[in-house]
């Protein structure tokens, strides 16, 4: 079945210039797997289109079941320089919750579903 | 201090806008031995060297330096608790005069207030720093255009202040982990080289320095990731060991949370390769860390550590880099986003016509793509309701005005419906560029400054 990455980990953003980390953390440990496979650099990057005009690193750190991208170019310039609104890429994090992931149906009663108020 | 004491270290700020009230709640409530203070972004050193030629009243520290010391001295004063913080910008002397004589307002004598300076390297990083790290080029080539450079000094010059007696160290330039690791050091007898324990106790800098982050602020995701009562956030507080393990809490009764997930967002923010977290105190190794909830609001984390750190510091140079002129208007209701649509294509003629010399220009439509950009997806769906936001970068401030101006015209001679902010705030700024490089640690020497109450 498709799954939004929404369902499956959280994410936050930090800055460094002109450089944005993106931190994705699975939810559950046996859905890191799925992550470590699916979300690669190539495709991070792909997914945010010209809103990231350089490479994209990826780390793994396993003890916190996290994916660590690091986006050169994803800051318009550098967060003094940017004509963002957004200048720190705060808000940035979220753009990726919407990526797809193929979760296998076993694995399906471990992904969220956003609760109505 | 023995083996087994836990050293109580609270957050009192995590950058220059944060809230006051949490930090008066860690003074009051937070049993601490240490309140520490971050309030420092990469260009705040060079915009006060901005403001200071402009304004000769300008002082150069911490411009809440007055609000937050009121909140917390007569607390921390009474309870013993010793306060570390970099509200000293550019003008740490002056900072820490300036909190003696608040704390004579207050009548509390014979504390002692240190200043750490030292950071300000401006008139040498050129011939100490020779390359750019961003993009390679010489450091000359900012000759012209340097406003302010900063190298970033570790936690050694603080413990040093703190073991000459000082109460209180108001600091320049600091790493931000090197705030919280500095009570550690000193408390605990911590060698600077012992980069197992420096790792660690930078590992909880890095956890504290952001303040709220780590106890539920910038967290909270509605039906996904629910943080009870979001408006009464704590700052943090960390109770550290001999050996480097922390346990994270707040004060009882707030609202906030601290969760594995919230101390692992933390753990990784503004961090790229989380095996080589580089401070001016050791490497910082994320990787083997522990996390593990005792209970509501307590999260222990264990197996932090670090590597030995590097010969060099970071340093930060600010640079003027011309301005920015910005400005929005305002649509809604049905063919809202069409409108703007045409608005936009207006704006594009119009800037031709006044010969708008921009080294680049911006309109995003609020409320569809002005966020996240080019990463919006084509199928989202139409707003009701959208903001043109119109932004441009110009060597002049006379062009950048132009901005503002052609937005003016989108009164009366723009598209139907056409919403408008008059009058309008202050629509043009100055831009301060923040460039990297590194110096060799031996060439920045630190100095201390001790005042009393």
């Amino acid at each position: 079945m498709k799954a939004r990455l929404e369902q499956v980990a959280h994410t936050r953003s930090g800055d460094k210039g002109n450089t944005s980390n993106i931190a994705v953390f699975a939810y559950e440990p046996a859905l890191y797997p799925l992550l470590k496979e699916q979300l690669t650099a190539e495709r991070f990057k792909a997914f945010h289109r010209e809103a990231i005009t350089g490479e994209v690193l990826r780390y793994e750190a396993e003890n916190l079941h996290a994916l660590n991208f690091v986006a050169h170019g994803a800051l318009g310039g550098g967060v003094s320089r940017s004509l963002s609104l957004d200048n720190y890429g705060k808000a940035l994090s979220a753009a990726i919750l919407g990526f797809t992931l193929d979760v296998p149906d076993e694995l399906a009663p471990l992904l969220r579903e956003r609760r109505s108020a | 201090m023995s083996e087994n004491k836990l050293l109580r270290i609270g957050s009192g700020a995590a950058w220059w806008g944060d809230r006051v009230e949490p930090a008066a709640l860690n003074a009051e409530r937070g049993d601490l031995d240490y309140l520490c203070f971050e309030t420092m972004a990469e260009a705040t050193v060079s915009a006060a060297q901005v403001r200071a030629r402009r304004d000769p009243s300008f002082p150069g520290y911490d411009t809440y330096l007055d609000d937050r010391m009121r909140a917390v001295l007569p607390a921390c004063m009474r309870r013993g608790t010793r306060i570390v913080s970099n509200q000293g910008w550019i003008n740490p002397q002056g900072a820490a005069r300036r909190i003696v004589e608040l704390l004579r307002e207050l009548g509390i004598r014979g504390v002692k207030v240190a200043a750490v300076g030292g950071s300000l390297i401006t008139d040498r990083v050129l011939e100490l720093a020779p390359t750019i790290l961003e993009n390679g080029q010489p450091t000359a080539t900012l000759k012209d255009t340097l406003i302010s450079a900063e190298a970033y000094m570790g936690a050694e010059p603080i413990v040093q202040a703190l073991r000459e007696g000082a109460q209180i160290v108001v600091t320049g330039r600091v790493a931000d982990p090197s705030l919280f690791l500095a009570p550690m050091m000193y408390e605990f007898g911590w060698d600077p080289l012992d980069h197992e324990r420096i790792g660690a106790g930078s590992g909880i800098g890095h956890l504290m320095e952001c303040g709220a982050q780590v106890t539920g602020g910038y967290f909270a995701d509605p039906g996904l990731k629910d943080v009870p009562e979001p408006w009464n956030l704590a700052f943090p507080i960390a109770e550290v060991d001999a050996q480097g393990n922390v346990t994270l809490s707040k004060v009882a009764g707030t609202g906030g949370a601290i969760t594995a997930q919230t101390v692992k967002e933390q753990m990784l923010y503004e961090v790229h390769d989380p095996a080589h977290y580089i401070t001016p105190d050791v490497v910082v190794d994320f990787t083997r860390a522990r996390i593990e909830p005792l209970g509501p609001d307590r999260v222990r984390v264990t197996g932090l550590t670090g590597k030995p750190r590097t010969p060099t510091l970071k340093v930060s140079m600010g640079c003027t880099e011309g301005f920015i002129g910005e400005d929005m208007f305002f649509y809604a209701g049905p063919g809202a986003l069409r409108r703007a649509q045409l608005a936009k294509k207006i704006l594009e003629e119009r800037f031709k016509i006044v010969k708008l010399d921009a080294e680049e220009v911006r309109i995003d439509f609020l409320g569809l793509n002005a966020i996240h950009g080019a990463a919006t997806p084509p199928d989202a769906p139409e707003p009701y309701e959208v903001a043109v936001r119109v932004a441009a970068r110009t060597r002049t401030r006379e062009e950048a005005v132009k901005v503002g101006r052609e937005v003016d015209g989108m009164a009366v001679s723009g598209v139907g419906h056409t919403g408008k902010r008059v009058p309008h705030q202050e629509r043009t700024r100055e831009v301060i560029g923040v460039w990297s490089s590194l110096v060799p640690r031996g060439q920045v020497a630190a100095h201390i400054d001790h005042f009393t109450s």
